[in-house]
């Protein structure tokens, strides 16, 4: 029986020539990614060698990543000192892949790892946070652990008792309709799994449209795999992973692809055609409350939100930039915008997007987690509602259990930010499509 | 003996469990004050100190659900609560294994607040009515860790057999 690429991966970092469904490894990493949550993995890391007369040391801190992304600049003088805390730690264990509140290597650990060339097809990839799954976008298997998990990672180079996952084939055919992208797909498919849907699984996406997504949008579709529950989305390395390492993240050693098994054993096969397919919103409060816009336009939205690791990428913000460009966002609704990284945010600015949101009314803010998650900027009043192209929407994540989120893609965030309401970009008249 | 002292639905996010916002905060000495913080009632009734150790949190499937932080886990092991689920999202089960927090998968139990429940490694027994709910078993793989009384006994025990291996 064949190999899916995350059996192929796992039997390679683990040693082993196969493995099956089920098999407990303990694979190699090969990237260990932490945030500001990176405190707390020391704590457990240098609790790992009380009483045991070993000196702490990281098993190889070439494979360590920490980017500070969730509060920054820091929010709180706890969270100030917890920087500190792991500034001063990662000059001891000489952690090189360290990225700082910066205007030049800065920004969200998702968009960082992949643009700075960390992430090769058929790595390992761990990350203490659950948007790890991005990084499968590369060909990589990537998945969320826990602060201890990571610890012990820090410590053994190994990732303790992985069970060999199921994968769920995804295969997608069509070609997407003008302002329908990549966002509008993981949210249908998120609707159809049911946030557990995939469970324990990987999803490992195929077909047509997958091969003619770029790198952006294949990140899309990881990151927000974890919705659907899964352990990791993976996109097979191709033609497009190979351009996006060596033209966008400066990679020049020699890549090693990791392809299926023609035999490869999948659970099951999900077939979707994006042809057809309508704007799609994940509505209140939960990612799988996925709804075809057509039910929820007209919607007033008090606060719009573009941005973050899961759309905040340069092309994310030419669509916000398209739909703002010479119009005023609505008077009564807010527009924020947060790029992904720091090296996005001057394309940005280069490109003159960064100029049109402005003139037209939005703010435009440092690259981090921002209002994605609550911690601090653009939390919501009571009774209002945000239109947001982030990746969650439970209740409270944007700061306030009294606060409604609409999850939702850049073209539709742009559009309704004109209008003030939830708005078709389909049918925004005075905006055609610009030719490619 | 332990009593259920709160019933969710599915789908529980750690949002609700451990809202983002007090994520600067991450000593388990210090998280279990921000349990359910936007759950005025019950969060306050865990603060008063009315919820006794050993009660028990009954929930549905993907119990955990979405971010990965250890808080969640951390915060409900401070007050020594048992959360008994249809299921749970696969990073929240791996860090309560990981922190020893006891978690049991129970997808068909009928439970409601005030009833008292047997908790057995096969099986939950509601005392109430009488009824017994198999329980989902847990992974060989998972159980190493827990034996260990956690990940960081464990990997304590990895570390100093590679050492052993070293000499």
């Amino acid at each position: 029986m064949g190999m899916t690429v995350v059996q192929k991966i796992l039997a390679r970092a683990s040693g082993l020539d196969a493995v099956a469904v089920g098999d407990v490894v303990e694979p190699r990493v090969d990237l260990a990614m932490s945030h500001e949550n990176a405190a707390l993995v020391i704590n457990q890391f240098l609790e790992i060698y009380q009483g045991i007369g070993l000196t702490p040391k990281i098993w190889d801190p070439s494979r360590v990543a920490i980017v500070f992304d969730h509060r920054v600049p820091a929010e709180s003088p706890k969270t100030a000192t917890n920087q500190k805390k792991v500034r001063q730690f990662v000059a001891e264990h000489q952690i090189c892949r360290f990225h700082d509140i910066r205007g030049d290597v800065g920004g969200i650990c998702h968009q960082i790892l992949p643009e700075s060339g960390y992430v090769r097809p058929g790595a390992v990839v761990v990350g203490t946070d659950s948007h790890t799954t991005s990084h499968g976008a590369l060909g990589a298997f990537a998945f969320g652990i826990g602060a201890t998990e990571m610890a012990s990672v820090w410590a053994l180079g190994l990732v303790l008792n992985v069970e060999v996952p199921p994968t769920i084939k995804v295969e997608v055919s069509g070609t997407f309709p003008d302002f329908v992208g990549p966002k509008d797909l993981i949210l249908k498919l998120i609707g159809l799994l049911t946030a557990e849907g995939a469970n324990y699984r990987v999803l490992e996406f195929h077909g047509e449209a997958i091969r003619r997504m770029a790198t952006s949008g294949r990140l899309t579709l990881c990151n927000m795999s974890v919705e659907a529950g899964a352990t990791s989305g993976i996109v097979p390395a191709d033609g497009e992973t190979t351009r996006y390492l060596r033209d966008e993240a400066g990679v020049n050693d020699p890549l090693k692809p990791v392809a299926p098994d023609r035999d490869a054993a999948y659970e099951r096969t999900i077939e979707l055609e994006v042809s057809g397919l309508e704007p799609q919103l994940a509505c209140p409060h939960t990612v799988d409350n996925v709804q075809p816009l057509s039910a929820v336009a007209g919607r007033k939205v008090n606060q719009v939100v573009i941005g973050s690791c899961t759309n905040g990428r340069l092309d994310d913000l030419a669509i916000a930039a398209h739909f703002l460009e010479g119009r005023k966002v609505a008077a009564d609704t807010r527009m924020l915008v947060f790029p992904a990284s720091s090296r996005i945010y001057r394309q940005a600015l280069e490109r003159g997007y960064v100029q049109t949101l402005m003139r037209a009314g939005a703010v435009v803010m440092n690259s981090g987690c921002g209002p994605c998650l609550g911690v601090h900027q653009g939390a919501l009043g009571d009774g209002e509602v945000a239109l947001s192209t982030t990746n969650r929407n439970f209740k409270g994540r944007m700061g306030n259990p009294k606060s409604e989120v609409y999850l939702c893609s850049p073209a539709v965030a742009a559009a309704s930010a004109v209008a003030g309401a939830i708005t078709d970009p389909r049918a925004d008249g005075d905006h055609e499509p610009e030719e490619a | 003996m332990a009593r259920v002292v709160y019933t969710l639905g599915d789908d529980v996010s750690t949002d609700v469990i451990y809202p983002g916002r007090y994520m600067a905060t991450v000593l388990p000495s210090e998280t279990p004050q921000f349990a359910f913080a936007d759950d005025p009632a019950f969060s306050g009734k865990l603060k008063a100190g009315d919820i006794p150790p050993g009660s028990v949190l009954v929930a549905g499937k993907n119990f955990g659900c979405g971010s990965s932080r250890e808080q969640a886990v951390s915060c409900l092991k401070g007050y020594d609560l048992v959360v008994v689920a249809g299921g749970f999202a696969r990073i929240f089960l791996q860090n309560a294994i990981n922190l020893g927090l006891r978690v049991v998968g129970c997808p068909t139990l009928e439970a409601s607040v005030g009833d008292e429940m047997e908790i057995g490694d096969a099986a939950v027994i509601n005392r109430r009515t009488g009824k017994r709910y198999s329980t989902l078993p847990l992974p060989p793989s998972r159980r190493a860790i827990m034996d260990a009384g956690g990940l960081i006994p464990y990997t304590r025990q990895r570390l100093a057999a590679m050492g052993r291996q070293l000499r």
